[in-house]
């Protein structure tokens, strides 16, 4: 096995690791901050026999990805939040028709129009639904050039082995940023059976992808069978990482490009001999509500941080059902929490007592 | 077999009258085999039934049947796929030529088509059409006008025509209120990208011949990877109309065709 390392900016590495799960179609519409991603999959797309196109719309996007998913390729597109919102309908669409692809939200100051600095206010959108209907996106969230590449390369096999939308919550921050990666030559895309993908009918019944069902009950059916999809998934996917929770009197809590901050203030924190432990949960769905949960157990406060008014934060308080104080801190609009303001918070919490059992 | 020899039966008993008949009742267009026999849900009188044979009939004609992959619509022909028999998927409402694109694009040896109303196309899907066409995708468009949204209660579409009563402009479309019907095929026929574009109808049998000529000549134009081809059918919606069909059916003709002009618009 031999490695390649290179260095890229977080946009790239997310296409490179698009390239190396196999994504053979690839639509996408111009947004800042994740227009290296396009740009990238403009140039590597191209030197393969797969397909780029550059969308009318991020609606039409989305539909490309619909199509290619529905014909049985490997097809992903990215955007930042106001294009998120415009891929929504898609998004609805690609789930209740059980298509596989991948989807980048590089997200971005919101609402509106918002800025193009780095934000994580689309945590409600991605984890809870941001189309129609009752539908659940696999969310991973990496904190790192090499996660970006490596979280895409397994989310194409995610999205194949479910037949389930896989969502990559970024922001500007992780897009834009430049860091070592490192490449093995020997990753291999896991194969899927792909006998639902229309290919034209020889040798077999024609196909057809629907989402419309219009018989008695049939809709509630199909409901039913996506509901026990989930729960598998939910079962077999949750992925988190724990630092120092056994011993801890806070746990920190944060995602992303903020969960390398939070890290690194409960280090500062541990080197000042305070018991501050970290979790930092990498599917967003399914949530690792039974970490959080065991945690509760042992540790009397939590301190959320996030770049929202605080989304995640409601997830850990229902993982935590009560059973340890839940605090919050969030900036917005393209705030970045810096080390130190994480750490004073921890700090203000750790002396103000009050862990309520 | 049985029936030939029942009938030469009947011509050795020289009862001629008998033989007529019997002549008369033999099927001599039979479903095409791409469109499957069974009931469908469109209003008597309505165009949709005939278009989707005539698809059939096309695609039969060329042998394709099992290289099709067709992108339906929202609205009327929302279930397309239960009528035709090859491999179909639904799009989100005027998405439909941008997942064709995306199937075209990746699968480039298999023939695919969009089947759009003209809310889906001339309405919602405005932008997708444009650049479908305008990015020449090899594919085939069969756009259905019939000036209403039927799906949804005959509400006003684009294309419906200065004065027509719908259920969104019940004293008649006014054009300072609602604006000019669209004649988007004239606009889609400048593009370059757009290598056949013709105009037809399906209200007499003769015109519903020159459709059928229309529609294999757009999926020959694709077969031949020529490029974007797209074929508008004006096409009947007596229940929306508050017509019966047979006066749906002049409608066409006296006043719909009138505004929308039948013909080649482009032929490349």
């Amino acid at each position: 096995m031999s490695k390649n390392k290179v260095l890229m900016c977080g946009n790239e590495a997310c296409g490179e690791g698009a390239m190396a799960a196999g994504c053979t179609f690839y639509a996408g519409y111009p947004i800042t901050p994740q227009n290296e991603l396009i740009s990238y999959m403009a140039k590597r797309i191209n030197e393969t026999d797969g397909a780029f196109v550059q969308a009318e719309s991020e609606l039409a996007a989305i539909s490309m990805v619909l199509g290619a998913a529905a014909a049985g390729v490997r097809a992903m597109t990215s955007s930042s939040s106001p294009g998120i919102s415009l891929k929504q309908e898609g998004i609805s669409y690609l789930s209740a028709c059980e298509l596989p692809c991948v989807i980048v939200n590089m997200q971005r100051g919101g609402p509106g129009l918002g800025n193009i600095a780095p934000s994580q206010s689309d945590y409600f959108q991605a984890v809870k639904g941001g189309g129609h209907g009752d539908y659940k996106l696999i969310v991973l969230a990496p904190m790192s050039v090499q996660e970006l590449f490596d979280l895409t390369f397994l989310a194409f096999d995610l999205a194949d082995k479910y037949r389930n939308p896989v969502f990559i919550l970024g922001d500007g921050l992780l897009g834009q940023m430049m860091e070592p990666l490192v490449i093995s030559s020997d990753m291999r895309p896991t194969h899927y059976n792909k006998s639902w993908a229309l290919t034209g009918c020889k040798g077999r019944k024609p196909g057809i992808i629907r989402s419309l069902l219009l018989g008695d009950g049939v809709l509630e059916a199909h409901n039913r069978h996506m509901q026990d999809k989930f729960s598998l998934i939910k079962k077999t996917e949750t992925r988190v990482q724990h630092f120092n929770t056994r011993d801890a009197d806070i746990i920190l809590v944060a995602y992303g490009s903020v969960a390398r901050i939070a890290k690194a203030a409960m280090e500062s924190a541990r080197a000042k001999g305070l018991k501050v432990g970290f979790i930092r949960p990498i599917t967003l769905w399914p949530f690792p509500d039974k970490a959080i949960e065991d945690a509760s157990a042992h540790a009397g406060k939590f301190l959320v941080v996030e770049m929202s008014a605080g989304q995640m934060v409601e997830d850990v308080r229902l993982a935590v059902n009560g059973k340890a104080r839940v605090e919050f801190y969030g900036r917005m609009g393209g705030g970045v929490p810096c080390e130190e303001e994480i750490l004073a918070c921890v700090e203000a919490s750790l002396k103000s007592g009050g862990a309520a059992r | 077999m049985k029936k030939t020899k029942k009938i030469k039966k009947t011509k050795k008993v020289k009862k001629t009258k008998k033989v007529k008949k019997e002549v008369a009742f033999k099927n001599v267009t039979p479903n095409p085999a791409s469109l499957r026999t069974v009931d469908n849900h469109y209003c008597a009188g309505c165009g949709h039934g005939i278009v989707h044979r005539l698809v059939c009939e096309a695609i039969d004609e060329y042998g394709i049947r099992e290289r099709v992959i067709a992108v339906a619509p929202v609205g009327c022909a929302v279930i397309a796929y239960e009528y035709w028999d090859f491999d179909v998927t639904e799009a989100p409402h005027g998405r439909t030529p941008a997942v064709a694109t995306g199937i075209k694009r990746v699968r480039p040896n298999n023939i695919v088509f969009t089947y759009q109303g003209d809310g889906d196309l001339a309405a919602i899907g405005t932008a997708e059409i444009i650049h479908a066409a305008n990015r020449g995708e090899n594919i085939t468009v069969i756009f259905i006008n019939n000036g209403v949204y039927g799906m949804t209660g005959g509400q006003m579409a684009p294309t419906t025509l200065a004065g027509q009563k719908t259920s969104t402009t019940i004293f008649g479309r006014s054009l300072r209120r609602e604006g000019y019907p669209l004649k988007i095929l004239e606009m889609l026929a400048i593009l370059p990208g757009v290598k056949y574009a013709e105009r037809v109808a399906v209200n007499s049998a003769h015109e519903v011949l020159r459709a059928k000529r229309a529609i294999s000549k757009a999926f020959k134009m694709q077969i031949d990877g020529k490029g974007f081809s797209i074929v508008e059918v004006l096409s009947m919606c007596p229940t929306y109309w508050g017509m019966t069909p047979i006066q749906a059916a002049d409608r066409i003709k006296n006043e719909v065709a009138t505004f929308y002009p039948l013909g080649v618009i482009k032929s490349c």
